[in-house]
């Protein structure tokens, strides 16, 4: 078996367009559940709007891209305001029900032979993305991540220092608590409750440094020039990340200011939010609008880089993937989202070609699994991973674990 | 000397001295007025108030039996729960179908029965969240915190203050989950002040706190009459009820059915009449307890012997 191949893969899936659509898919959840309690079942839909806002424009009207990607983020804006105005009023599982009912409409909408001379029908469209390619500022070649800038120190090299420094504080942070500016979180008061929260706070590499080590000692060793990507895949991929960059910032400054914290009271408890003086149902409503819209950019940013819109690419599974992508990483962190992502398909990938190289070199009988389970088979492992992690951590990668025992009503 | 100089509590008994004891009797001046309030859930009337007036200034007392329509009458007053039909004003204003938010920002702001406190925000983000006007709460304005540092810190100052006046100021970066329940009633009644309110109603704001908290949530209630606000509060301890109230309005089946100063409310037929037919599980004091608990033997040796 080739492991190496494997690792490569692996590494490829962490960093590719799969990764980078369902990191906004999940930046947009985390919004709406992790930071505000709405159970938003119908993530798919945003994506299906957002993309399809966009292809209709410029296919159906001969509309600009750009000029479509605006009515991406419209139709998201729009979407939303569908689905909350008469729902957020109601109990917190009335969105769940009409979200994941609502996000199948949608998809059997565009996929309907009836409006097959807009939407493409179950064929979807294609032909759109001309304008974006056009301005790819990369020349035609093979990338490798390493060596994007050859010669001399490069952007990757400021990559590498940036990420041993920040190593480097979080091991600082670990054997020093407190002891560095901003680094002050909520103490817990020790309780009789439970015995091991000394241990716990005694703790100095969790999982999520180990995590962070490995990823780190993997760039900053090897580097990753075994995963290339042609100069249209980097393209999407740096626009993609860039999203992905900047909707984190965005989340980030508005979690930690007094909109976000309206936000997380209402996920706590909604009625002393109201009893407090603040509208809840307009705060929902812009969560809901928030998380949408960057749901409909990771829309936007998959058939973009596939050059294709298929309607059975909006299913359900997409919300629910998105999820474990976050759940994996960690609700109601910044970060969670976005390395629950790349965990979440590295891990598929993983598990993919190791099957696929077990059967090929005669490890696993032919037999026992066919090539089209192993498509089927992946998702199951990584299942399994997923409830042993929910066993041991389960507030995912970067949770803390204190606030998920918090959660739990007392 | 005039009303003005004098310890408030004194200056609400005086103007409360005159007020006849009957039902929905007017009051020298009402921050709160009442009427026609009704809410049915199904065949039960819940709430059924004809009148009502709050003295403003005061410490008023709501007491009754449990399932009398207290929570419900806070409730419907605050915006959390519609009347069937009914209208009522605060400070002149007509609250009738104002959302409970906005009942909020007008000034009239309540606690619960069951705490609410929000678990996995610090103590202090549970104060600063009761702040209103605050700037940084718009999306818009969130991205740019210059905009709304300032009033952030002003803000935090403020509920310092609040916290450590509540002795809950060590625990200002604690989760507000891991405090304890009698810990969780101080922080709601503070962080409810943090909105400014002028009317403060609170449903049962001592149960569940152990003896030497309730002593310093009774001197907190005390404080803020002498700051001027307003107090309803729903109370089941008689001895409470008597140590701080200046007024007591008992509810009984969703009506109110006396009114008066709390050491003449104990005497009252219809109130112990209410209270005898509610089960015995709130006895109205202790020698009212034993009184209920000697009936309730001799009528049960009476029907003994009667069956011999
Ligand atoms: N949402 C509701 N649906 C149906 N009945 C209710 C509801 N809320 C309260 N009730 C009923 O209304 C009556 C008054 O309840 P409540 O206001 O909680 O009384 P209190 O606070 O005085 O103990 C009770 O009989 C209760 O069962
Ligand atoms: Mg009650």
């Amino acid at each position: 078996m080739d492991w190496g191949a494997i690792v490569q893969n692996a590494l490829r899936a962490a960093f590719g367009l799969e990764a980078a659509y369902f990191a906004l898919a999940a930046i947009g959840l985390n919004v709406h559940f992790g930071y505000t309690g709405l159970l938003n079942f119908g993530q798919a839909g945003f994506l299906a709007v957002g993309a399809y806002g966009m292809g209709i424009a410029v296919t159906y009207f001969g509309w600009s891209l750009w000029v479509g990607i605006g009515v991406s983020i419209l139709a998201a804006v729009v979407f939303a305001l569908l689905l909350g105005l008469p729902t957020l009023r109601l109990r917190a599982d009335y969105l769940a029900i009409v979200t994941i009912a609502s996000a199948e409409i949608v998809r059997l909408v565009f996929r309907s032979a009836r409006f097959q001379p807009v939407t493409g029908g179950s064929a979807g469209l294609q032909n759109f993305a001309g304008e974006f390619y056009r301005i790819n500022p990369y020349d035609t070649g093979v990338y490798r991540l390493e060596a994007v800038y050859a010669g001399g120190v490069g952007p990757f090299d400021v990559v590498r220092v940036l990420l041993a420094l920040a190593l480097l504080w979080i091991v600082v942070d670990r054997l020093l608590p407190g002891r560095l500016p901003g680094s002050r979180r909520p103490r817990v008061a020790p309780s009789a409750a439970d015995a091991d929260e000394s241990v716990a706070s005694r703790e100095v590499i969790g999982l999520r440094e180990i995590v962070l080590l490995a990823v780190a000692a993997v760039i900053l060793v090897v580097g990753l020039s075994p995963v290339a990507f042609n100069e249209r895949r980097m393209w999407i991929l740096t626009v993609g990340w860039g999203l992905v960059a900047l909707t984190s910032l965005l989340v980030f400054l508005l979690m930690r200011s007094p909109w976000g914290r309206v936000l997380k009271s209402i996920r706590e408890d909604e009625d002393a939010a109201r009893s407090l003086g603040k509208n809840v149902v307009s705060y929902k409503m812009q969560s809901l609008v928030f998380g949408g819209v960057i749901g409909a950019l990771g829309g936007l940013v998959f058939v973009i880089g596939n050059q294709s819109i298929q309607p059975d690419n909006f299913g359900t599974p997409i919300t629910f993937f998105a999820y474990a992508a976050l759940i994996l990483g960690g609700t109601a962190r910044v970060f969670g989202p976005v390395v629950g992502s790349m965990i979440f398909w590295a891990l598929l990938s993983f598990a993919e070609n190791a099957l696929q190289q077990g059967r090929e070199a005669g490890y696993i009988s032919n037999d026992f699994l066919t090539s089209t389970q192993i498509g089927q088979l992946r998702f199951m492992l990584v299942g399994v991973g997923l409830m042993l992690l929910m066993v041991f951590r389960p507030q995912g990668i970067f949770g803390n674990r204190r606030e998920i025992d918090l959660s739990v009503r007392r | 000397m005039s009303v003005a100089d004098r310890p408030a509590a004194a200056s609400a008994v005086e103007a409360l001295g005159g007020v006849d004891r009957r039902p929905g009797v007017p009051k020298p001046d009402p921050i709160l007025t009442v009427d026609g309030v009704h809410r049915r859930f199904g065949g039960l009337t819940a709430v059924n108030v004809d009148h009502l007036e709050v003295q403003r200034g005061s410490i008023t007392a709501l007491i009754g039996p449990n399932g009398a329509g207290k929570t419900t009458f806070f409730n419907l007053l605050t915006g959390f729960d519609k009347p069937d039909s009914g209208i009522w004003t605060f400070d002149g204003e007509d609250m009738a179908g104002m959302p409970a938010h906005k009942v909020a920002r007008t000034g009239m702001v309540r606690t619960f029965q069951l705490t609410k406190s929000l678990a996995r925000l610090s103590v202090m983000e549970n104060m600063k969240l009761g702040a209103t006007g605050q700037r940084g709460e718009g999306f818009g304005r969130a991205l740019l915190p210059p905009l709304w540092l300032g009033q952030e810190r002003a803000n935090e100052a403020r509920a310092l203050e609040l916290l450590t006046r509540f002795k809950l100021d060590t625990k200002r970066d604690d989760f507000a989950g891991t405090l304890s329940g009698g810990q969780r009633k101080l922080l709601e009644m503070a962080r409810a002040l943090m909105v400014q309110p002028r009317l403060v109603m609170l449903d049962e704001p001592m149960a569940g706190v152990n003896p030497a908290l309730t002593q310093s949530l009774l001197g907190h209630v005390k404080g803020l009459r002498e700051e001027g606000m307003t107090v309803v509060f729903v109370e089941h301890d008689m001895d409470v009820v008597y140590d701080i109230s200046d007024w007591v309005v008992v509810m009984a089946e969703g009506r109110i059915i006396a009114e008066g100063p709390p050491a003449a409310i104990g005497a009252n037929q219809e109130v112990i009449d209410a209270y005898l037919g509610a089960h015995h599980d709130a006895p109205l004091t202790f020698e009212e307890e034993e009184r209920q608990l000697a009936e309730d033997h001799a009528r049960a040796r009476a029907e003994g012997e009667g069956r011999t």
